[in-house]
């Protein structure tokens, strides 16, 4: 059963089209995470699901009950905001029943539900105390609290760890995952630009772009069979590679970097079906993630050879290290390897990608996976 | 030993760097700050000590010279029984009369206003933006110009001349610059505790009434400074709209000072005019810091 489902959604502000056309169906229990730059619409898509903003076009269903002109409190959903909302002037335990209060639930069951979310969160301590007393962490998880204490169970999320530092990020990153495994049948829709949060949460990635939605899929299809260019390009960090080229008209499928060789595409093509035979002698972009770069070492199956080059730069990064290598004229890749790597700089390296896993684009508006 | 204890530091600077106390920066800045308080001050010493002097001394003609002999008659007959031409009441009939103009007015201008303010900054509707135009523009408006067309309201409403015609004068006066002050205050709230709210079950009232009033009591004491100076010290509505009965204390004051019969009682006329700067004064110690604010936003109010 689908639990949100949006259909032909378009929302304008003034003459500016901000969504046009959008369809996004969400099952019951799934983790959707909506990924996106700055300004893609992420936060205007979710707040039309609760009811915060007024649609120019199309419907939204939240368990097959249109809402589409319902008022957010009657929607069933709890809502999370980046800025944590909290009511200034109430304690914690003001501002986890100010909703059920509004609803009119008797005093004994707001007690209740009032301590059974402290428990969850682990804010029992905090119930008496003002937002302003409380840190970033206390304040979101308090905020996060006031969602799952209305008994709903679809929970929107507006980039609820923005604000925090990292390290806290990431604790509660972990404890927002521990509560849908927790939770039986919430449907989480989390808006985030982190890509590292989409990947760690989701069960389904949107990656957005100006309003639409590039490529819905589950983090790996994502991570490694991006759907163009600008998902591949905005997943993953350290980023994908992109090298220019053409890919070649011969038998065998291949790629002709320009101004150096010429790599064997024979495993990519065995994984995509033989799609690319059609676009032979295209102008193309090969990508490979740095971990499908190896440095050195023999030739082995599914590995081709991309070129020769010497090492420009090492960037250690703890367990990992970054090492970038020159291929030629302005062609340079970067390469996964061990954190106490014994490459050193100016060393002169034979460079392979393992194929199997790597994308080709195409060169054209679209660049698209070929 | 000397030696031990600064081990490890280069000679020279070394900790917080040393203030001085005369510096050039200073003496200018506190110099320039004492003449101009000094010179504020001058007038208030005069018409204090002028207040507590009896007639005879004033006649000696020294305005600098402190009171030899302490009295407070001048002020017992300022407040109870001066003369404004026909009457011997003294300023308490105005006094009461500005109270009776104030608080309606204060407590009606201030809560059409700041519900205004969150209408116009968190419930847009179809021309709201051209409301508030029309709005902004009010505040720039002469008042000169609005005079006589709010006489001939008042008279079409049987208000001409009545405490409820004044009120709605200050109210209506006070709208422009108190709707701007509490629609800035309200827009700089974050706008997703507004949306926080409305997932959670609040409506137009319950949001206003338990988030954001709550919110906001620095505004409304600002907004209440605006007022209470403001009506308080009206002379020109007052001696318009209020009528004789109603007069409130400003024109009183004004008809005790400039009446014309018998000898100028100097040091009656200076208690009267220190009472009827009293409440501005007493607001101003009270509230501090926000009176500056108030006052700051007040000054778009020409
Ligand atoms: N109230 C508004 N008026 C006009 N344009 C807006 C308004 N809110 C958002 N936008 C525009 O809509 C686009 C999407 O905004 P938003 O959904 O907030 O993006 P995101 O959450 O992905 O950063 C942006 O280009 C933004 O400039
Ligand atoms: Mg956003």
């Amino acid at each position: 059963m689908a639990s949100i489902s949006i259909r032909k959604l378009g929302v304008n502000y003034g003459p500016v089209k901000v969504l046009e056309d959008l369809d996004l169906e969400v099952e019951t229990g799934e983790f959707i995470v909506l990924l996106g730059p700055s300004g893609c619409g992420k936060s205007t898509l979710l707040n039309c699901i609760a009811g915060l903003l007024d649609i120019n076009a199309g419907q939204i269903l939240i368990k097959d009950r249109n809402v589409t002109w319902l008022e957010p409190k009657d929607r069933g959903i709890g809502m999370v905001f980046q800025s944590y909302a909290l009511y200034p002037q109430m304690t914690v335990r003001g501002n986890l029943s100010f909703g059920i209060r509004n609803a009119g639930l008797p005093k004994e069951e707001v007690d209740r539900r009032v301590a059974r979310t402290a428990k969850l969160l682990h804010i029992e301590e905090l119930l008496e105390r003002k937002p302003a007393a409380l840190s970033g962490g206390q304040r979101q998880r308090v905020a996060i609290g006031r969602a799952l204490v209305r008994d709903v169970d679809v929970f929107l999320f507006d980039e609820p760890l923005s604000n925090l530092d990292a390290k806290l990020r990431a604790e509660l990153r972990v404890e927002i995952k521990r509560l849908h495994d927790k939770l039986e049948s919430n449907t989480m829709v989390y808006v985030t630009h982190d890509q590292i949060e989409a990947l760690t949460l989701a069960d389904r990635i949107a990656v957005m772009r100006s309003g639409l939605i590039q490529q819905l899929a589950d983090p790996h299809t994502i991570y490694h069979r991006p759907k163009n260019l600008y998902v591949a390009s905005f997943i993953g960090s350290p980023g994908m590679n992109f090298i220019k080229g053409r890919l070649g008209d011969g038998a065998v499928p291949s790629f002709m970097i320009a101004g150096a060789g010429t790599v064997d595409l024979k495993a990519y093509s065995a994984e995509e079906g033989g799609g690319l035979a059609s676009h032979a002698g295209e102008e193309a972009l090969l990508g490979l993630r740095p971990e499908h770069v190896i440095l050195g070492g023999e030739p082995a199956d599914g590995l081709a050879e991309v070129g020769k080059g010497v090492i420009d730069i090492i960037e250690p990064m703890g367990s990992d290290s970054l090492v970038w290598v020159n291929l030629g004229d302005e062609i340079s890749v970067s390469s996964r390897q061990e954190g106490d790597t014994s490459l050193r700089k100016g060393q002169e390296v034979t460079v392979r990608g393992n194929i199997a896993n790597a994308s080709v684009f195409g060169d054209d508006e679209s660049q698209r996976r070929l | 030993m000397a030696e031990g204890a600064l081990a490890g530091f280069a000679p020279g600077p070394l900790g917080p760097r040393p203030k001085r106390p005369f510096a050039p920066k200073t003496i200018m800045l506190y110099g320039v700050l004492v003449v101009a308080a000094l010179y504020y001050l001058m007038p208030l010493y005069v018409m204090v000590a002028t207040s507590l002097k009896g007639m005879p001394e004033i006649r000696l003609g020294n305005i600098f010279a402190p009171p030899l002999e302490i009295t407070f008659a001048p002020w017992v007959k300022a407040w109870d029984s001066a003369c404004t031409g026909l009457y011997c009441e003294g300023l308490k009939v105005g006094f009461w009369n500005s109270v009776k103009i104030l608080v309606p007015g204060v407590i009606i201008s201030i809560a059409i206003a700041s519900v205004s303010g969150y209408a116009l900054s968190y419930w847009r509707f179809r021309g709201s933006e051209v409301f508030f135009t029309i709005l902004l523009f009010g505040a720039f408006i002469p008042y000169q110009v609005l005079i006589y067309p709010i006489v001939i309201l008042l008279r079409e409403l049987g208000m001409f001349g009545s405490l409820p015609g004044i009120t709605l004068v200050h109210t209506i006066f006070g709208m422009p610059i108190l709707t701007l002050l509490f629609r800035n205050y309200f827009a700089s709230i974050p706008v997703e505790l507004f949306k926080a709210a409305r997932v959670d079950g609040a409506a137009f009232w319950g949001i206003f009434l338990k988030i954001m009033v709550p919110m906001s009591l620095p505004i409304f004491v600002v907004a209440t400074i605006i007022q209470v100076t403001g009506i308080w010290n009206d002379f020109l509505f007052g001696v318009i709209y209020a009528g004789t009965k109603n007069f409130p204390m400003t024109v009183q004051l004004n008809n005790i000072v400039n009446s014309t019969q018998g000898v100028k009682e100097y040091n009656v006329n200076m208690a009267a005019t220190i009472l009827t700067g009293l409440v501005p004064l007493v607001v101003y110690f009270v509230s501090g810091k926000l009176f500056v604010r108030g006052m700051a936003a007040g000054a778009v109010k020409g």
